[in-house]
C-alpha cells in the first residue's frame, strides 16, 4: 500500500482537466518516470507555479470535477511520481477517479461545504494532511487550526487501495 | 419495471459483483487500442511476466494520434504496438497506410454491433455508444486488465434520457446539438451517468451524427453515450452482417428484430430526463477553455481567427467533409487563415477524392493532412502558437489543448468552413 499524505497544495478551482495536469504533448513518453517535471504545467490558475508550489506537497486539495477530460492515466501518474497519491475534491471525473484507485491512488470525495470550509481556514497556510484508513477520516492541520473530516471510500475502492491497484487485484480474481 | 439499453448490456455480460450492488465487472466484446496509452501498459504486462492476450480476435489496434511518427518517442510507442500486435497474432492491426481516427476507423470496419461492451483507452470511446453498445473511455489500467483478462469494472449504469425533439433548421447539425446540450447540463452534468440518445432528431440522424453526438458525451461527464438501434444502423453495418460480408443475418429486417433486444423498455428507470427541443437551435461555437461555455455564432462575429481545423474523431468523416465541402465550393479561404483538413481514415480519404471534396478543398486553399489526431490535442499537423486563435470541429477547447496559449472555438464543419472564407467566426448564412 502507498503513503498517503504530508503537505498539501490547494488548487481553487472546479474543472480541472487533465490536459492541466499533464499536457497531451507529453504523452509521447513511455516511463512514468519522464512524466515528473511535467506536472501541473498547464494550469490556469493565477500565481501558480509548479516547479515552486509543487515543491514538498503531498496531497492536493481541490474543488468540483477535478480530472475532467482526456482519460490518459498519465495524470495521475504525474501526481504518482511527484509523491502525490492522494487528492480531495467535492468531486471527481469518473475516469480520473477509477485511474487513482487503479493505481492503488486515493480519490477522495468530500461535501462541497466542508470543501469550502477547508478552504476557508487553511489556504494560505503550510497544511498537513493525515490520512486515517480505517476511520475514513482525514485531518488537516496547520498551526493550532485542526479539522478532521470523514470521507467515503467504497469496499471495492478500498481493496483496490490495499492490494495496491487493479491489476494484481483481477490478475488474481479472474 | 423494464430495463434501459445499458442495463441490458449489463446484464447480458456480467461475469462478477466483488462487491455488493453497485459495482459490476463485465465480459468485453472488444477492447481498442492506440499507440498513445497501450505501450504503458504492454510494458507493464511484459515486465510482470504477464504478456498475455485474452482473446486476439477481440483486440483491435490502430496507431492514430502521431502518424507517421514525428520523432524518436512517438517511433517507439509506434513500434512497442506493432511488434505486440504481431507477436499476439492481433490480425485487426492498422499501420501506416491503413490507420485512422480510431473512432472513425473502427466502426468504419464494422467492429462495432449493438449490444456489445467496448473500452479503449482513450475518453472519445462513447463515440461507439451510437451503434447502441456500451462504450466507455478508460485509463491503462483498465486497459491492461482489459486485454489481459477481457473484463472491466463499472458503476451500474445509471441513465440520463436526452429526448431531442423537434427537427434541425438547414445548416444546423449534430454538432451543435451536443454543445447546446453540454452549454445546457454543464461538463460535470453526466458525470458516472450514461446519455441516452433519444427523439425525432436522432432518428432521422445518419450514423456519423450519431457518432458526433456519442462523441461528446465525455465532455459532459458522460460514461457512454448512446442511441437505439434501428434501421439506419442496419443500413450501416450491412455490409459486414448481411451475405457480402459474415451472414449473420440473411435480411434486413432480421438483423433490425435482433438488435431490437437492445432498445430500452418503455417503463425503463432514468436517473433524469433532459428535454431540448433542437427546432430552434441555431449555428453554436464554444467560447473559453470549458466545452460548456457555448454562444450562438452570430454573437461572436467579427472574431478573427488564425487557423481552421476540420477533422477529428468528432467531424472527420465524410458526411462532414461534404458539409465543409457544400460551403467552400468556389470560394477560397481567407489570406489571413491557414486551413487544414484531415480526413479521419483512409475509406473517408479516398471517398472524398472520388467526389471530388479534395479539389474542392485544395482550390479553396486549404492543407490536406493524411488521417491523424495530431492538431486536436496540439501534438502535431497544426499545433497553434501562443496568442492564436483555431476554429476547429474538434471536441476540446481546454486551454493549451491544441498548442499552448492558443484559443479554440469548437463548431461545426460547415461553420468552420464559412469562418475559413471570412477569417472571422461566421456561419455559411453569413457568405450569402
Amino acid at each position: 500500500m502507498k503513503h498517503f499524505g504530508g503537505p498539501v497544495l490547494f488548487l481553487n478551482r472546479d474543472d480541472i482537466n487533465t490536459d492541466e495536469i499533464i499536457p497531451a504533448k507529453y504523452l509521447t513518453e513511455n516511463t512514468k518516470e519522464a512524466l515528473k517535471p511535467y506536472c501541473l504545467e498547464d494550469l490556469k490558475l493565477s500565481d501558480f507555479n509548479p516547479k515552486r508550489d509543487l515543491e514538498g506537497k503531498r496531497a492536493i486539495l481541490t474543488r468540483s470535477n477535478f480530472g475532467c477530460g482526456s482519460s490518459r492515466e498519465h495524470a495521475p501518474w504525474a501526481l504518482e511520481m511527484n509523491e502525490i497519491n492522494i487528492v480531495v475534491a467535492s468531486s471527481f471525473a469518473r475516469i480520473f477517479r477509477q485511474n487513482m484507485f487503479n493505481c492503488g491512488m486515493i480519490a477522495a470525495e468530500v461535501d462541497s461545504p466542508t470543501i469550502d470550509r477547508l478552504f476557508e481556514e487553511f489556504a494560505g497556510k503550510e497544511t498537513v494532511l493525515s490520512v486515517d484508513l480505517e476511520k475514513n477520516r482525514l485531518h488537516f492541520v496547520a498551526g493550532k487550526t485542526e479539522r478532521q473530516v470523514p470521507f467515503i471510500l467504497k469496499d471495492f475502492e478500498a481493496a483496490l487501495v490495499r492490494s495496491g491497484g487493479w491489476v494484481r487485484f483481477a490478475a488474481q480474481r479472474y | 419495471m423494464g430495463k434501459t439499453l445499458a442495463q441490458k448490456i449489463f446484464d447480458a455480460h456480467l461475469v462478477d459483483k466483488p462487491f455488493g450492488q453497485e459495482d459490476w465487472v463485465l465480459r468485453l466484446d472488444r477492447v481498442f487500442c492506440h499507440e498513445i496509452t497501450t505501450p504503458i501498459a504492454i510494458n507493464d504486462l511484459v515486465a510482470q511476466g504477464m504478456d498475455r492476450v485474452f482473446d486476439p480476435t477481440k483486440i483491435k489496434a490502430v496507431i492514430d494520434h502521431v502518424t507517421p511518427a514525428k520523432d524518436s518517442k512517438t517511433a517507439l510507442q509506434g513500434k512497442i504496438l506493432r511488434d505486440w500486435a504481431r507477436r499476439h497474432g492481433i490480425k485487426d492491426f492498422f499501420d501506416v497506410g491503413r490507420n485512422g481516427v480510431c473512432h472513425a476507423l473502427f466502426p468504419e470496419l464494422g467492429f462495432v454491433r449493438p449490444g456489445f461492451t467496448v473500452i479503449m483507452g482513450d475518453s472519445h470511446t462513447c463515440t461507439h455508444g451510437a451503434f447502441g453498445a456500451f462504450a466507455a473511455g478508460v485509463g491503462t489500467t483498465d486497459l491492461e486488465v482489459g486485454i489481459l483478462k477481457g473484463v472491466c469494472a463499472f458503476k451500474t449504469p445509471h441513465t440520463i434520457r436526452i429526448n431531442l425533439e423537434g427537427s434541425l433548421r438547414p445548416g444546423v447539425t449534430a454538432k451543435d446539438v451536443i454543445l447546446a446540450l453540454i452549454a445546457k447540463i454543464g461538463v460535470a452534468g453526466a458525470t458516472d451517468r450514461v446519455m441516452e440518445f433519444r427523439g425525432p432528431v436522432v432518428s432521422a440522424m445518419g450514423m456519423e451524427g450519431r457518432m458526433t453526438l456519442c462523441n461528446m458525451a465525455v465532455e459532459a461527464g458522460g460514461t457512454s453515450g448512446v442511441c437505439m438501434p434501428d434501421m439506419t444502423t442496419v443500413e450501416y453495418l450491412w455490409r459486414f452482417i448481411g451475405p457480402q460480408g459474415e451472414h449473420q443475418y440473411s435480411s434486413k429486417e432480421e438483423a433490425l428484430r435482433d438488435y431490437q433486444r437492445w432498445i430500452s423498455d418503455e417503463d425503463a428507470p432514468y436517473d433524469s430526463v433532459v428535454n431540448l427541443d433542437c427546432s430552434a437551435l441555431e449555428p453554436l461555437s464554444t467560447v473559453g477553455y470549458k466545452p460548456d461555455q457555448v454562444k450562438t455564432i452570430r454573437e461572436l462575429k467579427n472574431t478573427k481567427v488564425d487557423q481552421v481545423y476540420i477533422g477529428s474523431c468528432t467531424n472527420g468523416r465524410i458526411e462532414d467533409l461534404r458539409q465543409a465541402a457544400a460551403v467552400l465550393k468556389g470560394r477560397r479561404v481567407a489570406e489571413s487563415v491557414r486551413g487544414i483538413v484531415s480526413p479521419a481514415t483512409p475509406q473517408v480519404y479516398a471517398q472524398a477524392l472520388q467526389e471530388g471534396i479534395i479539389q474542392t478543398f485544395m482550390d479553396a486553399g486549404f492543407c490536406v493532412t493524411n488521417p491523424t489526431c495530431g492538431a486536436c490535442l496540439g501534438m502535431s499537423n497544426g499545433v497553434l502558437a501562443e496568442g492564436e486563435v483555431c476554429a476547429s470541429t474538434t471536441n476540446r477547447n481546454f486551454y493549451g489543448r491544441m498548442g499552448k496559449g492558443g484559443m479554440v472555438h469548437l463548431m461545426s464543419p460547415a461553420s468552420a468552413a464559412a469562418t475559413a472564407v471570412l477569417g472571422t467566426i461566421a456561419n455559411p448564412e453569413d457568405l450569402k
